[in-house]
């Protein structure tokens, strides 16, 4: 008999874990990506995979690990899933050096762990627990996988679509009135052919939503669009709100690009002149440089739009590592140092570096259960659009292995549901309606006529983002950024595409990208807008206490013509139970 | 309001043929070539003022790791992201790579740089992505048992071969790479070299070698060294290639004696 297929969507790091899960059960997978995979977002990351092996005798452990990452994000993570990461993680080291990842060694020739700056304790981590291969882990991570499935693909197992943009996912309503997931609609970036794939189980594995900030530390890839279309047909996105900031970028008019807080952990120091001499706001309230990311943020924040201290009246700090000994920035900052080099062209040994906090990581997602299934079954979600691992705060080194975990247990959640699913074929009707609908689409938006360019939109709704929710979040500013995307929503209907064509129109495809970002940002600012406390790295200064008693609550917002309804639900603290910590606000 | 002078060189499907617009874009500090073409796509209006379509280009981490934003710059191939517009000659000259096939204005199809990866079997042939030892307890703490022991002398050489982005730059500066040569370039050879060192990848090292045998081969290497000049990452191709030149005439000797 035929095994029906399974579809992945994303070859980041979730997605092609998935697919190695999938097809070592002998399934049949599809997978969807708009580049080639090797492509993918997960190149970026940069500091490294944490496994508590306790390689140096420190007393580190999987359940430590478990709940340094509970802390981090602030009690606001489910509890079983990180922890079944955390004991996992040991064994996916093991995996990615066998796979030929070259993990920086020790002199006896075994993986070495570093301790991570960034992680929430006070004075960085405590334990030696992140593996790295150089400063590019997710890179080495990503290729190790990419070329397992080459393997397959190779074997005939796996089929790429490279070059494709999901749409939609098919849904059937016929069988016992219960929605099932039965495909996907997906578009050809070239020939712009829009067609519908059936699967049996479809894992989306997208990535992050940085361009929803209009620039941000991520891939222009990230734009959240794939995830906010399948919560605009009927998933639960979870935590929205939950945005992780970088404290220290190099603004650059493309991108934000992101100075490890390696810099800081190593001597670099923030200053700004405040009375014609140097100023070193950190050192002045914290005592130091080395304070947890989100500290930092709130510093400099404070420094620019509360002072007016910002580097000529504007919104950057200097970062400062001239003063460090050459041995330090060849061996530990060498990748700082190359960042400024070949983006800024100036000399971070000669000049500070200028830097602003930007957007990160998305710690909300789509809704997922245990098993990583969504709210629609038959959808799967893993990687960063899921919401699963890191609650109201990241802790360092804890991305890549939330998107190898999840994307693991995802693939073998999809088998399972494959396997399960009752036999019967899917009514053809649902898959020429699916295109139909989505061709239908593409028309509609290629006849508006107006004056309005979608990536002028874009940039507008990138600024408000920006200055209203990351850093530091006001009710009354959060509501007007809400007018404003609703504002937004209505030009986006007087676009007028300058590339009315049918081959390889990238116009078309970002007005598609830019409608799912709007309705994605909705769920980011009312779901900050009602949470009126202090959480991770959501930080409104009216409340700035944790509130337990109200919002110990997982965000959760559904679809509605009328905009995201946001209910809540608790969080799973089956092992840990919170404990009342100090505000962190400043 | 001081600008940035570029030509493009555009064509509007493969079938199409190609032409040159010129364009004339605000300029801001610290602005690459991205940015530029970031500008151009806000308002599609060329040098003389007549609206147009918006160029077609590639990117995605924007930080010189993916290889997307790769297209030939003032006559050089590079990546967009990290060609800074104070650093080139104006006007600046974008166009496509050349050997590869056009989709659209600035976008090729790489996928003939994947397909190498295919023939010559770069990976490890790990018995499945489950764990082995490796857990908390077993194989003791300091060994996540059973990956292999490496010196970091052999991990920093690995290491810079294993950052070839797939751009293809390599492939673009190689004269033995054209539409009458099927040579599978140097990337290729690079990635055989990365996994034939690797303890693990190195049992099976015979099957990479047989791959690079043949048509399109490592014989076709006419030794121009234009590879290594175009690696954005530095990566010691020609090293690469003479070290898997001698692996291979090893082993067709061995073969061709029965070993």
């Amino acid at each position: 008999m035929k095994k029906p297929k399974i579809i992945v969507v994303g070859g980041g790091l979730a997605g092609l874990m998935a697919v190695i899960k999938v097809a070592e059960a002998g399934w049949p997978v599809q997978l969807f990506s708009v580049v080639p995979v090797r492509r993918s977002g997960s190149v970026l990351a940069q500091g490294g995979i944490n496994a508590a092996l306790d390689a140096k005798r420190e007393g580190d452990s999987p359940e430590v690990h478990f709940q340094e990452t509970i802390t981090a994000g602030d009690f606001l993570a489910n509890q079983e899933l990180p922890r079944q990461m955390c004991f996992k993680a040991p064994e996916i080291i093991s995996l990615f050096d066998r796979m030929g990842v070259m993990f920086n060694r020790t002199p006896e020739g075994w993986i070495n762990f570093r301790r991570v700056g960034g992680t929430h304790s006070m004075g960085g981590a405590k334990y030696c627990r992140t593996a790295y291969a150089g400063h590019t882990t997710g890179q080495q991570l990503l290729y190790a996988l990419d070329e397992q499935v080459r393997r397959f693909e190779a074997e005939g197992l796996v089929e790429k679509f490279e070059g494709w943009e999901f749409l939609s996912i098919i849904k059937d309503d016929r069988m016992a009135g219960r929605d099932v997931c039965r495909g996907i609609v997906a578009m050809h970036l070239a020939t712009q052919e829009v067609k519908a794939f059936p699967a049996s189980a479809v894992i989306v594995s997208t990535g992050g939503l940085g361009l929803v900030f209009g620039r941000s530390t991520n891939s222009v890839l990230s734009n959240g669009s794939a995830a906010s279309a399948v919560y605009q047909q009927g998933a639960w996105y979870a935590n929205g709100e939950f945005i992780q900031v970088h404290p220290t970028t190099i603004p650059g008019e493309d991108k934000y690009r992101m100075i490890s807080e390696a810099a800081r952990d190593e001597g670099g120091r923030l200053w700004v002149y405040r009375d014609g001499k140097p100023w070193y706001f950190l050192e002045e309230w914290h005592q130091g440089n080395q304070v947890p990311g989100n500290l930092v943020c709130r510093s400099i924040h404070k420094v620019i739009h509360e002072l007016g201290l910002g580097i000529d009246g504007g919104s950057m700090v200097y970062l400062d590592i001239s003063h460090l000994p050459e041995e330090i920035l060849q061996r530990r900052l060498k990748g700082v140092v190359e960042t400024c080099e070949k983006f800024t062209a100036e000399n971070p040994r000669k000049v500070p570096i200028k830097v602003a906090p930007a957007a990160h990581y998305s710690m909300g997602g789509l809704w997922v259960d245990d098993d990583h299934m969504t709210s629609i079954p038959g959808v799967l979600a893993a990687g960063e659009c899921d919401y699963q691992y890191h609650g109201a705060d990241r802790l360092g080194g804890n991305a890549l292995l939330s998107c190898v975990y999840g994307g693991m247990k995802a693939g073998i959640t999809a088998v399972h549901h494959a396997a399960g699913l009752e036999k019967g074929e899917a009514d053809p009707a649902i898959f020429s309606e699916g295109v139909k609908r989505q061709w239908g689409i593409n028309q509609e938006i290629i006849d508006r006529s107006g004056n309005e360019n979608p990536h002028k939109l874009h940039q507008e709704l990138g600024e408000w983002m920006t200055e209203h929710a990351t850093v530091v979040r006001y009710n009354d500013k959060l509501k007007k950024t809400d007018e404003k995307i609703q504002e937004l929503k209505l030009k986006m209907k007087k676009i007028s595409l300058t590339d009315r064509g049918n081959w390889a129109n990238r116009e078309l495809v970002f007005a598609r990208q830019l409608h799912n970002m709007l309705e994605l940002t909705r769920v980011i600012v009312l779901g900050a807008l009602l949470r009126d406390e202090s959480r991770g790295a959501h930080y409104k200064p009216e409340f700035p206490e944790r509130d337990d008693r109200n919002f110990l609550k997982t965000t959760k917002a559904s679809w509605t013509p009328n905009g995201p309804k946001i209910e809540y639900e608790d969080v799973n603290l089956k092992y840990i139970k919170p404990e009342w910590k100090k505000s962190t606000s400043k | 309001m001081e600008k940035i002078y570029v030509k493009i060189k555009r064509r509007n499907n493969p079938n199409a043929d190609s032409y040159w617009e010129d364009f004339q874009v605000p300029k801001k500090p610290g602005m690459n070539v991205v940015s530029a073409l970031m500008e151009i796509r806000k308002n599609p209006v060329n040098a003389r003022g007549i609206a147009t379509t918006p160029v077609v280009w590639e990117a995605a981490c924007l930080e010189e790791v993916c290889g997307s934003c790769t297209m030939v710059i003032n006559g050089k191939v590079g990546q967009a992201c990290s060609a800074l517009i104070d650093r080139l000659d104006q006007p600046i000259t974008l166009e496509p790579m050349k050997k590869f096939p056009v989709v659209r204005d600035l976008v090729v199809d790489r996928s003939k740089i994947f397909d190498a990866l295919k023939r010559v079997k770069a990976w490890i042939p790990i018995d499945g992505a489950h764990g082995m030892g490796g857990t908390h307890s077993v194989g003791g703490p300091n060994n996540p048992v059973p990956g292999p022991r490496v010196t970091e002398t052999e991990r920093i050489i690995s290491h810079d071969l294993a950052c070839c982005i797939a751009c293809g730059a390599c492939l673009e500066a190689c004269p033995q790479v054209n539409d009458k040569s099927p040579f599978i370039g140097a990337a290729a050879i690079n990635q055989v070299r990365l996994f034939n060192r690797h303890p693990i990848g190195r049992l099976h090292r015979d099957s990479r070698l047989e791959a690079l045998m043949g048509e399109g081969g490592i014989d076709d290497c006419g030794n121009a060294q234009n590879c290594v000049r175009a690696c954005p990452k530095e990566i010691p191709l020609t090293e690469s290639i003479a070290e898997v030149g001698r692996e291979v005439t090893k082993y067709a000797v061995g073969k061709l004696l029965g070993r």
